[in-house]
Protein backbone atom coordinates (compact mmCIF):
# COMPACT_ATOMS: atom_id res chain seq x y z
CA UNK A 1 0.00 0.00 0.00
CA UNK A 2 1.45 3.35 -1.03
CA UNK A 3 0.27 6.40 0.86
CA UNK A 4 -0.31 9.65 -1.01
CA UNK A 5 2.10 12.48 -0.10
CA UNK A 6 -0.45 14.61 1.84
CA UNK A 7 -1.67 11.59 3.84
CA UNK A 8 1.91 10.64 4.55
CA UNK A 9 2.74 14.17 5.75
CA UNK A 10 -0.30 14.23 8.02
CA UNK A 11 0.64 10.86 9.51
CA UNK A 12 4.25 11.96 10.01
CA UNK A 13 3.17 15.13 11.84
CA UNK A 14 0.66 13.20 13.96
CA UNK A 15 3.24 10.55 14.92
CA UNK A 16 5.91 13.15 15.73
CA UNK A 17 3.47 15.08 17.89
CA UNK A 18 2.42 11.86 19.66
CA UNK A 19 6.09 10.94 20.14
CA UNK A 20 6.90 14.34 21.67
CA UNK A 21 3.91 14.10 24.02
CA UNK A 22 4.88 10.58 25.06
CA UNK A 23 8.48 11.61 25.79
CA UNK A 24 7.30 14.57 27.89
CA UNK A 25 4.79 12.32 29.71
CA UNK A 26 7.52 9.71 30.34
CA UNK A 27 9.97 12.28 31.70
CA UNK A 28 7.21 13.75 33.85
CA UNK A 29 6.62 10.29 35.37
CA UNK A 30 10.36 9.88 36.00
CA UNK A 31 10.81 6.95 33.62
CA UNK A 32 14.26 8.14 32.55
CA UNK A 33 15.48 7.41 36.10
CA UNK A 34 14.27 3.81 35.81
CA UNK A 35 16.14 3.58 32.49
CA UNK A 36 19.29 5.03 34.05
CA UNK A 37 19.07 2.70 37.07
CA UNK A 38 18.82 -0.34 34.83
CA UNK A 39 21.49 0.85 32.37
CA UNK A 40 24.05 2.00 34.92
CA UNK A 41 24.11 -1.33 36.78
CA UNK A 42 25.03 -4.76 35.47
CA UNK A 43 21.83 -6.29 34.10
CA UNK A 44 22.23 -9.96 34.99
CA UNK A 45 19.29 -11.02 32.79
CA UNK A 46 20.76 -9.16 29.81
CA UNK A 47 24.06 -11.00 30.02
CA UNK A 48 22.44 -14.40 30.53
CA UNK A 49 22.87 -14.82 34.29
CA UNK A 50 19.53 -13.70 35.68
CA UNK B 1 25.17 9.00 -6.17
CA UNK B 2 27.86 11.58 -6.42
CA UNK B 3 31.15 11.95 -4.58
CA UNK B 4 32.05 9.14 -2.24
CA UNK B 5 30.93 5.64 -3.11
CA UNK B 6 27.74 4.74 -1.18
CA UNK B 7 29.24 1.54 0.26
CA UNK B 8 32.29 3.37 1.64
CA UNK B 9 30.16 6.21 2.97
CA UNK B 10 27.82 3.78 4.74
CA UNK B 11 30.68 1.79 6.23
CA UNK B 12 32.33 4.98 7.55
CA UNK B 13 29.07 6.12 9.16
CA UNK B 14 28.52 2.64 10.64
CA UNK B 15 32.03 2.73 12.13
CA UNK B 16 31.51 6.26 13.48
CA UNK B 17 28.18 5.22 15.04
CA UNK B 18 29.84 2.13 16.51
CA UNK B 19 32.54 4.38 18.00
CA UNK B 20 30.01 6.82 19.42
CA UNK B 21 27.99 4.08 21.08
CA UNK B 22 31.18 2.56 22.55
CA UNK B 23 33.10 5.59 23.78
CA UNK B 24 34.07 3.97 27.11
CA UNK B 25 36.27 1.31 25.56
CA UNK B 26 38.71 1.52 28.50
CA UNK B 27 36.05 -0.05 30.74
CA UNK B 28 36.56 -3.44 29.04
CA UNK B 29 39.78 -4.11 30.97
CA UNK B 30 38.17 -3.63 34.39
CA UNK B 31 34.74 -4.97 33.35
CA UNK B 32 32.92 -1.96 34.77
CA UNK B 33 30.08 0.02 33.24
CA UNK B 34 29.83 3.69 32.37
CA UNK B 35 27.37 5.15 34.89
CA UNK B 36 27.07 8.77 33.73
CA UNK B 37 24.02 10.79 32.75
CA UNK B 38 24.10 9.71 29.09
CA UNK B 39 22.84 6.30 30.18
CA UNK B 40 19.35 7.73 30.71
CA UNK B 41 19.10 8.31 26.95
CA UNK B 42 18.38 5.54 24.49
CA UNK B 43 20.57 4.45 21.62
CA UNK B 44 18.65 4.41 18.31
CA UNK B 45 20.25 1.02 17.47
CA UNK B 46 20.39 -2.25 19.40
CA UNK B 47 23.29 -2.14 21.85
CA UNK B 48 23.35 -3.73 25.29
CA UNK B 49 23.66 -1.28 28.18
CA UNK B 50 25.61 -3.93 30.07
CA UNK B 51 28.40 -3.59 27.53
CA UNK B 52 31.32 -1.97 29.42
CA UNK B 53 31.90 0.51 26.59
CA UNK B 54 28.23 1.48 26.08
CA UNK B 55 27.45 5.19 26.26
CA UNK B 56 23.67 4.94 25.95
CA UNK B 57 20.83 2.63 27.03
CA UNK B 58 19.46 -0.10 24.77
CA UNK B 59 15.91 0.95 23.75
CA UNK B 60 14.57 -2.60 23.81
CA UNK B 61 16.12 -3.29 27.22
CA UNK B 62 14.90 0.08 28.50
CA UNK B 63 11.35 -0.53 27.27
CA UNK B 64 11.22 -3.88 29.10
CA UNK B 65 12.90 -2.44 32.21
CA UNK B 66 10.31 0.33 32.59
CA UNK B 67 7.34 -1.92 31.74
CA UNK B 68 8.60 -4.57 34.16
CA UNK B 69 9.26 -2.14 37.01
CA UNK B 70 7.05 -1.83 40.08
CA UNK B 71 5.88 1.70 39.23
CA UNK B 72 5.03 1.35 35.53
CA UNK B 73 3.46 -1.07 33.05
CA UNK B 74 4.28 0.92 29.92
CA UNK B 75 7.13 3.20 28.92
CA UNK B 76 5.94 6.42 27.33
CA UNK B 77 9.53 7.68 27.37
CA UNK B 78 11.02 4.81 25.33
CA UNK B 79 8.03 4.26 23.03
CA UNK B 80 7.94 8.02 22.32
CA UNK B 81 11.67 7.94 21.54
CA UNK B 82 11.29 4.95 19.19
CA UNK B 83 8.28 6.53 17.50
CA UNK B 84 10.21 9.77 16.90
CA UNK B 85 13.31 8.00 15.57
CA UNK B 86 11.18 5.60 13.50
CA UNK B 87 9.13 8.37 11.90
CA UNK B 88 12.24 10.41 11.13
CA UNK B 89 14.54 7.64 9.92
CA UNK B 90 12.71 4.29 9.72
CA UNK B 91 15.08 1.37 9.18
CA UNK B 92 17.84 3.75 8.10
CA UNK B 93 18.91 3.21 11.72
CA UNK B 94 19.40 -0.52 11.02
CA UNK B 95 21.37 0.08 7.85
CA UNK B 96 23.59 2.93 8.93
CA UNK B 97 23.73 3.22 12.75
CA UNK B 98 23.08 -0.11 14.50
CA UNK B 99 26.28 -1.62 15.98
CA UNK B 100 24.99 -5.20 15.81
CA UNK B 101 24.07 -4.70 12.16
CA UNK B 102 27.69 -3.78 11.45
CA UNK B 103 28.92 -6.88 13.30
CA UNK B 104 26.67 -9.13 11.20
CA UNK B 105 27.82 -7.46 7.98
CA UNK B 106 31.44 -8.15 8.92
CA UNK B 107 30.64 -11.85 9.40
CA UNK B 108 28.84 -11.86 6.03
CA UNK B 109 32.15 -10.83 4.43
CA UNK B 110 33.57 -14.28 5.20
CA UNK B 111 33.72 -16.03 1.82
CA UNK B 112 31.02 -18.70 1.62
CA UNK B 113 27.94 -19.74 -0.35
CA UNK B 114 25.30 -17.06 0.32
CA UNK B 115 21.61 -17.93 0.85
CA UNK B 116 18.26 -16.15 0.91
CA UNK B 117 15.63 -16.91 3.54
CA UNK B 118 11.97 -17.69 2.83
CA UNK B 119 9.79 -14.63 3.55
CA UNK B 120 8.01 -16.48 6.34
CA UNK B 121 11.11 -16.12 8.56
CA UNK B 122 10.81 -12.31 8.48
CA UNK B 123 7.56 -12.50 10.47
CA UNK B 124 9.27 -14.17 13.46
CA UNK B 125 10.57 -10.80 14.67
CA UNK B 126 7.01 -9.50 15.10
CA UNK B 127 6.13 -12.50 17.28
CA UNK B 128 9.28 -11.83 19.36
CA UNK B 129 8.38 -8.14 19.68
CA UNK B 130 4.86 -8.87 20.90
CA UNK B 131 5.64 -11.86 23.12
CA UNK B 132 9.09 -11.21 24.58
CA UNK B 133 9.26 -7.39 24.59
CA UNK B 134 5.66 -6.32 25.21
CA UNK B 135 3.69 -9.14 26.87
CA UNK B 136 6.08 -11.18 29.07
CA UNK B 137 7.78 -8.29 30.95
CA UNK B 138 4.32 -7.08 32.06
CA UNK B 139 2.55 -10.40 32.66
CA UNK B 140 5.29 -12.72 34.00
CA UNK B 141 5.85 -10.83 37.24
CA UNK B 142 7.02 -11.84 40.70
CA UNK B 143 5.20 -11.24 44.01
CA UNK B 144 6.39 -7.61 43.98
CA UNK B 145 4.90 -7.01 40.55
CA UNK B 146 8.29 -6.86 38.83
CA UNK B 147 8.77 -8.46 35.43
CA UNK B 148 11.98 -9.50 33.74
CA UNK B 149 13.29 -8.32 30.37
CA UNK B 150 12.36 -11.55 28.57
CA UNK B 151 13.96 -10.68 25.22
CA UNK B 152 17.27 -9.76 26.90
CA UNK B 153 17.09 -12.78 29.19
CA UNK B 154 16.29 -15.52 26.67
CA UNK B 155 17.25 -14.27 23.21
CA UNK B 156 19.38 -11.15 22.67
CA UNK B 157 22.69 -12.24 21.07
CA UNK B 158 23.93 -8.63 21.11
CA UNK B 159 23.71 -8.64 24.91
CA UNK B 160 25.66 -11.90 25.06
CA UNK B 161 28.36 -10.63 22.72
CA UNK B 162 28.82 -7.11 24.10
CA UNK B 163 27.71 -7.65 27.70
CA UNK B 164 27.78 -11.32 28.70
CA UNK B 165 31.18 -12.33 27.33
CA UNK B 166 33.16 -9.25 28.50
CA UNK B 167 31.50 -9.25 31.92
CA UNK B 168 32.00 -12.96 32.64
CA UNK B 169 35.56 -12.73 31.32
CA UNK B 170 36.46 -9.95 33.77
CA UNK B 171 34.38 -11.03 36.80
CA UNK B 172 35.29 -14.47 38.25
CA UNK B 173 32.30 -14.25 40.64
CA UNK B 174 29.93 -13.95 37.66
CA UNK B 175 31.52 -16.96 35.96
CA UNK B 176 30.50 -19.15 38.87
CA UNK B 177 26.83 -18.28 38.28
CA UNK B 178 26.73 -19.24 34.60
CA UNK B 179 24.35 -22.09 33.85
CA UNK B 180 21.69 -23.22 31.41
CA UNK B 181 20.55 -19.68 30.59
CA UNK B 182 24.05 -18.53 29.70
CA UNK B 183 24.49 -21.68 27.60
CA UNK B 184 21.21 -21.00 25.79
CA UNK B 185 22.23 -17.43 25.04
CA UNK B 186 25.69 -18.49 23.88
CA UNK B 187 23.97 -21.02 21.59
CA UNK B 188 21.73 -18.29 20.11
CA UNK B 189 24.78 -16.05 19.65
CA UNK B 190 26.69 -18.84 17.92
CA UNK B 191 23.70 -19.62 15.69
CA UNK B 192 23.38 -15.93 14.80
CA UNK B 193 27.07 -15.63 13.94
CA UNK B 194 27.11 -18.79 11.81
CA UNK B 195 23.85 -17.82 10.07
CA UNK B 196 25.21 -14.30 9.43
CA UNK B 197 28.07 -15.79 7.42
CA UNK B 198 25.57 -17.30 4.96
CA UNK B 199 22.53 -15.00 5.24
CA UNK B 200 22.89 -11.21 5.08
CA UNK B 201 21.89 -9.76 8.48
CA UNK B 202 20.21 -12.95 9.69
CA UNK B 203 19.32 -11.44 13.09
CA UNK B 204 17.90 -8.22 11.59
CA UNK B 205 15.73 -10.19 9.17
CA UNK B 206 14.37 -12.78 11.56
CA UNK B 207 14.76 -11.93 15.24
CA UNK B 208 15.27 -8.21 15.91
CA UNK B 209 12.29 -6.56 17.68
CA UNK B 210 13.80 -3.12 17.10
CA UNK B 211 13.94 -3.82 13.37
CA UNK B 212 10.28 -4.87 13.59
CA UNK B 213 9.31 -1.51 15.14
CA UNK B 214 11.33 0.57 12.67
CA UNK B 215 10.13 -1.66 9.82
CA UNK B 216 6.50 -0.86 10.57
CA UNK B 217 7.40 2.85 10.62
CA UNK B 218 9.24 2.55 7.27
CA UNK B 219 5.81 3.03 5.64
CA UNK B 220 5.57 6.59 6.96
CA UNK B 221 9.17 7.58 7.71
CA UNK B 222 10.38 10.97 6.53
CA UNK B 223 13.64 9.42 5.30
CA UNK B 224 12.37 7.22 2.50
CA UNK B 225 12.98 5.70 -0.87
CA UNK B 226 11.43 7.06 -4.05
CA UNK B 227 11.28 5.34 -7.42
CA UNK B 228 10.75 7.45 -10.51
CA UNK B 229 8.55 5.08 -12.49
CA UNK B 230 8.95 7.14 -15.67
CA UNK B 231 12.72 6.59 -15.66
CA UNK B 232 12.61 2.96 -14.51
CA UNK B 233 13.34 0.51 -17.34
CA UNK B 234 12.27 -2.56 -15.29
CA UNK B 235 15.72 -4.14 -15.61
CA UNK B 236 15.42 -5.71 -12.15
CA UNK B 237 18.99 -4.81 -11.20
CA UNK B 238 17.85 -3.13 -7.97
CA UNK B 239 15.92 -6.20 -6.75
CA UNK B 240 18.85 -8.51 -7.58
CA UNK B 241 21.27 -6.19 -5.73
CA UNK B 242 19.14 -5.95 -2.57
CA UNK B 243 20.54 -8.19 0.15
CA UNK B 244 17.40 -7.70 2.26
CA UNK B 245 15.36 -9.39 -0.51
CA UNK B 246 13.26 -6.31 -1.29
CA UNK B 247 12.08 -5.20 -4.71
CA UNK B 248 12.32 -1.40 -4.44
CA UNK B 249 10.20 -0.83 -7.56
CA UNK B 250 7.16 -2.72 -6.25
CA UNK B 251 7.63 -2.00 -2.52
CA UNK B 252 9.93 0.99 -1.94
CA UNK B 253 8.88 1.32 1.68
CA UNK B 254 8.97 -2.36 2.58
CA UNK B 255 9.40 -3.15 6.28
CA UNK B 256 12.53 -5.10 5.33
CA UNK B 257 14.34 -2.24 3.57
CA UNK B 258 17.23 -0.98 5.71
CA UNK B 259 17.84 2.03 3.41
CA UNK B 260 21.39 0.92 2.65
CA UNK B 261 21.17 2.58 -0.78
CA UNK B 262 22.61 -0.38 -2.71
CA UNK B 263 19.61 -0.36 -5.09
CA UNK B 264 20.00 3.37 -5.79
CA UNK B 265 23.70 2.88 -6.53
CA UNK B 266 22.94 -0.07 -8.83
CA UNK B 267 20.20 1.65 -10.86
CA UNK B 268 21.52 2.45 -14.36
CA UNK B 269 18.93 5.22 -14.79
CA UNK B 270 19.23 6.85 -11.36
CA UNK B 271 15.51 6.24 -10.94
CA UNK B 272 15.85 5.41 -7.23
CA UNK B 273 16.40 8.23 -4.75
CA UNK B 274 16.95 7.90 -1.03
CA UNK B 275 16.56 10.79 1.36
CA UNK B 276 14.27 13.19 3.19
CA UNK B 277 12.91 15.01 0.14
CA UNK B 278 10.08 13.83 -2.11
CA UNK B 279 11.52 12.91 -5.50
CA UNK B 280 8.63 10.95 -7.02
CA UNK B 281 6.94 12.46 -10.06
Amino acid sequence: MKLSTPKRTILQCAFLLAAALMIVCGINRGEQETVWNKAANICLECIGLG
Amino acid sequence: MTGMNNTVKRKLIQLAAFGFTNTHIGNFAAGKLYTGKWKQFCNPGLHCYSCPAATLACPIGAMQAVAGSMQFNFSFYVVGFLLAVGVLLGRFVCGWICPFGLVQELFYKIPSRKCRLPKLFTYVKYVILILFVIVLPVTATNYMGMGKPAFCQYICPSGTLFGGIPMTATHPELRTTTGFLFGLKMGILLLTIIASVFVFRFFCKTLCPLGAIYGLLNKVSIHHLDVDKSSCIQCGKCARTCKMDVNPVTSPNSAECIRCGACAAACPKQAIQLGFRNHSK
